[in-house]
């Protein structure tokens, strides 16, 4: 070979890789620049106070996002009790008898939700729900956010469902054992860590939503007195906070920010340890 | 060319473990023939007849035969011949695939576990079955493999230690686990996980235990382990085995049946089948020729 050719081979990788980290870069940079942006503006207002107290009026100094953020752990409360079952044994179904039309049209409807913008689950309680109730409510606003959990628990659980090896659920039928006690106490088993990881995945999304809380959930000022009141949580109160027109209220919407992102990164970090604690176990 | 005759002389001198020493003739007159009247003979399962699919390709085609009680049974023939898929029908477990169908009769103690009000559930937990990979449940201990069989379906052990240690020690896995039993039954060897597997069958205590190549994914050692314990649970329980290996099936069974294309084409005694094979394919596949 000659070493022309043997040169321009070089050349072209070195072009070819500066390409993709000139990309990267930009790829990253926006990202890391948000969490950054953040971190600088919204740390100064964070205190203990914040954790724990009440907004306070416009005007008088301190006051603190602890409604929001107790408003926010109630709404996914409410979302995972109604969501998480549905959504596995939804999985379960399509994985063990999904393989008919039916399953066919669940697995597309689930796939067509995943993408459906979240404002319009939003609508969608507010017409079912709240209106019927007279009034946002956190039992509303959970639903909303269980059902924006829905398409991703279903299909995570249905995809490593599939992925449990034949093998095991012909050891679990050869011992006697009916099918849905199979399912039940071997595949679903095997396959739980990987679920569990689905699970927070679709957690820490609805975590952060701000739209189908708005008319579902509604905002608060105050803690909720019980589950059919409006209930505030941190991504509706950095929104009030944040389009409103004072300056000490968009600090605080900064550190609200702070806290989401922390509390967001955090479901995000332990779900990917479930992950890698189950590649160590095989 | 080396005779059928002297093949035999030669895996007897060769086989280290397992060969049955006492070999009773089981209505011998009645075992020669493959038809479905000689098959209702005495024995622990009788098949009649049985025919099974997968979608339209016939994987067994109209197979008598008949097992003996407390004996061991030997399935041999060249792979595809519907060996696997023959033992897979005796514990009603071919059907669970999908667009798998069976069709003729299997007697289990004089009646037939096709029958329409026969819960296959049931009858699973009377047929044992150990499979071609040691398959145990990786989220489960040790201990919770060998009681899986029972504890998951809700029986109620008395001595539930005593019963580990025993059928463990029958499956001669005791003493290499008897200090680990609460570690995850994936951490064995591949050889100890089928015994593992072996044992957990047996908790069910069935009446027969069905093993579809049991050794074919181990290292010879492990396989002269399984041997030996085909051996000694073959006195208390009735086992058919399937095999593509001649040799384990000469050292470790009583009778042995030779598929091809899905077809009975001898079951016999195993010495006779292997000193006088009866007919040409036989002969010609245990010496080698084709399979």
């Amino acid at each position: 070979m000659g070493t022309r050719v043997y040169r321009k081979r070089k050349c072209v990788d070195w072009v070819m890789r500066s390409w993709c980290i000139v990309a990267t870069l930009f790829a990253v940079v926006p990202l890391f620049s948000v969490l950054a942006y953040v971190f600088v503006k919204g740390i100064g207002g964070l205190s203990w106070n914040f954790f724990v107290e009440l907004p306070k009026p416009v005007g008088e100094l301190g006051g603190g996002v602890g409604n929001a953020i107790v408003g926010s752990f109630v709404l996914l409360g409410i979302a995972s009790v109604v969501g998480i079952p549905v959504g596995v044994l939804g999985g379960v179904y399509l994985s063990e008898f999904g393989s008919n039309r039916f399953g066919k049209a669940v697995r597309f409807c689930a796939d067509v939700m995943a993408g459906v913008p979240s404002i319009l689950i939003g609508i969608f309680v507010y017409t079912l729900v709240v209106l019927s109730m007279g009034s946002p409510s956190a039992l509303a606003g959970g639903i909303a956010l269980s059902i924006l959990m829905l398409p991703t628990i279903i299909r995570t659980t249905e995809e490593l469902i599939k992925l449990v090896p034949t093998s095991l659920r012909e050891a679990g039928l050869a011992l006697g054992m009916p099918k849905w006690r199979v399912i039940l106490r071997v595949v679903l088993p095997a396959g739980m860590s990987g679920i569990a990881t689905g699970v927070m995945l679709a957690i820490a999304r609805a975590f952060g939503e701000t739209a189908p809380l708005l008319f579902t959930a509604g905002y608060n000022r105050f803690w909720s007195a019980s589950l059919d009141k409006r209930i505030s949580s941190l991504p509706v109160q950095i929104y009030e906070y944040a389009s409103s027109p004072y300056e000490e209220w968009h600090q605080q919407a900064w550190a609200a920010a702070l806290i989401l992102v922390l509390i967001v990164l955090i479901l995000n970090v332990s779900a990917k340890l479930l992950t890698s604690s189950r590649s160590h176990a095989r | 060319m080396i005779t059928a005759k002297q093949m035999f002389q030669l895996r007897s001198m060769s086989a280290g473990v397992g060969v049955p020493e006492e070999k009773m003739p089981f209505n011998k007159e009645n075992m020669l023939h493959n038809s479905a009247d000689d098959a209702k003979s005495v024995g622990k399962m009788r098949v009649e007849h049985l025919q099974a699919w997968f979608g339209k390709a016939e994987i067994i085609k109209g197979v008598s035969l008949s097992v003996a009680d407390k004996k061991v049974t030997a399935i041999i023939g060249p792979s595809g011949c519907g060996k696997s898929t023959f033992i897979r029908c005796l514990n009603r477990m071919h059907e669970v695939v999908p667009q798998a169908l069976v069709s003729g009769k299997v007697f289990l103690d004089d009646v037939d576990i096709y029958e329409k009000q026969i819960d296959p559930v049931k009858i699973r937990s009377r047929v044992g079955m150990v499979f071609q990979r040691p398959n145990p449940f990786p989220t489960m201990s040790i201990r919770e493999n060998v009681l899986a069989g029972l504890k998951l379906n809700g029986v109620k052990i008395p001595r539930p230690d005593e019963l580990v240690e025993k059928v463990l020690e029958q499956a001669a896995l005791w003493g290499e686990v008897k200090d680990i039993l609460n570690r995850s039954g994936a951490s064995l060897s591949g050889g100890q996980q089928q015994r593992l597997c072996i044992a957990r069958a047996l908790a069910l205590e069935p009446e027969i235990l069905l093993m579809d190549e049991p050794c074919s994914a181990l290292d010879p050692i492990a396989t002269s382990r399984i041997e030996e314990l085909i051996h000694s649970i073959g006195k208390i329980c009735t086992i058919v085995i399937v095999t593509h290996n001649m040799q384990q099936a000469a050292r470790v069974s009583h009778y042995t049946a030779f598929f091809y294309m899905g077809e009975l084409v001898e079951f016999n005694d195993t010495d006779i089948l292997f000193t006088k094979p009866g007919k040409q394919q036989t002969e010609d596949y245990i010496t080698g020729r084709f399979g």
